[in-house]
């Protein structure tokens, strides 16, 4: 059968392999040689070396600042949002009235885009929250910082819950119930039972979170929109306005972009090892 | 044992009340959102919680503003065209192209695999300067081209959530109907594609999620003179100040949120699983 198939390579491989190639190939082999050039089209690049680096770090338009901005941002949020989302997942799944609609109340901001929600919370912070005390989201980065925060809780929270109510669900039920014949509190069955078997999800939630932490966008475009002077800017709103709001950036901003890259790719990495390990193990 | 029964009975009592509070602060942001958009604009600032009563009320005002400033109902339309055209793409070609690469195993098909991987994890400001030139170049800045680019851009999940599948797939169904005289095609189709079918329902949904509420792919790579989706259309209504109207702008999100909502709770399950699907990778 293999030989037979091989030969409709054309068939088969060939549209997505072209699409590929358009979409996510090219455009990656073009941005990686390109943060190398100076550039504001793309048939006028000359090769510059690591010019665009050194530029994109002595930026005063605030890329070192986006940079731990936005770490300091996604390990918060990380940390917030699996702590709910594991919480809400443990109580959940004890299963008393209403679970079913709690579940499904928690996962639905999950299906509102990025831009959608960004205007929604801004409306209910800046008009219902903050207009009492006379600020709004822009008047520091830090108001901008807690209040993408607050969104990132609503909208992810549920998706997190999910996945940890499903990773309970598998834990089978007969160690459960030799802990408890030991006698253990729930406070010891959930610290050397229930955590341990559910490392997996742990896992899992924590790269996700981490990584949407660090390419976030849409919210933090439609909540402050970097504003005040592009302090509340995640790295990807940093990155595009590099490109896209200054003349003669580009270069910059493609190194930036290839930095961005690097760090968003180096956790994948970790996490990935993180898996294998405890396969290993198990 | 009766007393520990009644103290279980008490505390999923409480626990019910305390989520129904829960769950009644998530659902306000959209309760609050939905009652100004019948507000007269100024009120929706100075009256947020106020429900719109007397003068306040402007019945459909905000909405038909909404409609008109950011041409809503075309939006819509190319946000759908989008949206079905990409998924119904991206699982034809991709299903097709991940039997391929996971039966005919050599070094190039563990190549594409391997970089179809690789494209999951890199976050597009990457290429998204280098994407929407090439975009241009090839023309495929129109609702009816551009799911090219989703198909480039997706296909590294959907590939992956496939290979996944057919990795646990039994060989041999496939080779009896090879002997019985099936061409690969006809193996693919009436064989294959049957058994994907959870796979196909989940992938299509977590990658029609993606590409509705997409935005700034779209934004770069449109020509938005004739085309704008909805967040792009939402993110319109933001003056070239930064003024916004409040009034349009709770119009939009109720109709931006409405059918989202509409298709959640029409495919409840399909999501929760598709999330599920997702959640493996990495």
């Amino acid at each position: 059968m293999e030989r037979d198939l091989a030969k409709y390579w054309p068939v088969f491989v060939l549209p997505t392999v072209t699409a590929f190639a358009i979409g996510f190939l090219v455009p990656f082999a073009m941005g990686l040689y390109l943060s190398f050039c100076d550039f504001t089209t793309l048939s006028n690049a000359t090769f510059v070396g690591l010019g665009n680096y050194v530029r994109a770090f002595e930026d005063s338009g605030g890329f070192t600042h986006a940079l731990w901005y936005t770490a300091l941002f996604a390990g918060v949020s990380t940390v917030l949002i699996n702590l709910f989302g594991l919480t809400v997942a443990l109580l959940l799944v004890r299963g008393f009235r209403g679970t079913n609609l709690f579940r499904t109340v928690f996962f639905m901001p999950n299906l509102i885009g990025g831009i959608v929600l960004g205007w929604l919370w801004q409306v209910i912070l800046n008009y219902g929250v903050l207009a009492r005390y006379g600020v709004t989201l822009v008047t520091s980065e830090w108001y901008g910082f807690w209040g993408l925060m607050a969104v990132m809780l609503w909208q992810q929270a549920g998706y997190m819950m999910i996945i940890y109510i499903s990773g309970l669900q598998s834990i089978p039920g007969d160690v459960s119930e030799a802990a408890a014949i030991d006698g253990a509190s729930a406070w010891q069955a959930l610290r050397y039972v229930k955590l341990p078997m559910l490392m997996p999800s742990i896992t899992i939630c924590t790269f996700l979170t981490l990584t949407n932490g660090f390419k976030l966008f849409d919210q933090n475009l439609a909540l402050t929109g970097g504003m005040p002077s592009n302090r509340s800017q995640l790295l990807a709103l940093n990155i595009y306005d590099t490109f896209y709001g200054r003349a003669g950036w580009e270069g910059a901003g493609q190194a930036k972009a290839v930095v961005f890259c690097l760090i968003v790719v180096t956790i994948a990495l970790v996490q990935l090892r993180l898996t294998r390990t405890r396969e290993v193990q198990q | 044992m009766a007393a520990t029964q009644k103290r279980r009975h008490a505390a999923d009592a409480a626990l019910t009340a305390v989520f129904s509070m829960i769950s009644l602060a998530y659902v306000f942001p959209l309760a609050m959102v939905l009652m100004n958009s019948f507000k007269r604009k100024a009120y929706i600032s100075r009256a947020p919680f106020a429900l719109p009563s007397g003068s306040m009320f402007v019945g459909l005002d905000n909405y038909r503003n909404g409609i008109r400033l950011t041409d809503f109902w075309a939006s819509m339309l190319w946000s759908l065209v989008i949206t079905v055209l990409s998924v119904a793409l991206i699982l034809l070609c991709t299903s097709m192209c991940a039997w391929y690469i996971s039966r005919v195993r050599n070094r190039v098909t563990h190549g594409i695999y391997l970089l179809c991987v690789f494209s999951m994890v890199v976050p597009f400001q990457m290429v998204m300067f280098t994407l929407s030139k090439v975009a241009n170049v090839l023309g495929l800045n129109t609702p009816w081209t551009i799911p090219v680019i989703y198909l480039g851009f997706g296909a590294g999940l959907a590939v992956f959530l496939f290979t996944g599948y057919m990795k646990a797939c039994p060989i041999a169904i496939e080779e009896s109907a090879t002997i019985d005289g099936c061409s690969p095609l006809r193996t693919f189709f009436s064989i294959v594609l049957p058994i994907l079918q959870p796979t196909l329902i989940s992938t299509g949904i977590l990658q029609a999620m993606w590409i509705w509420n997409d935005y700034l792919l779209p934004y770069l790579v449109l020509d938005l003179k004739r085309f704008k989706t909805i967040p792009i259309a939402v993110q319109y209504l933001r003056g070239g100040y930064g003024s916004v109207d409040m009034g349009a702008m709770m119009g939009m999100l109720v109709l931006a949120i409405a059918p989202i909502l509409l298709f959640y709770f029409l495919c409840q399950r399909y999501i929760v699983s598709g999330v599920m699907a997702g959640a493996v990778k990495g």
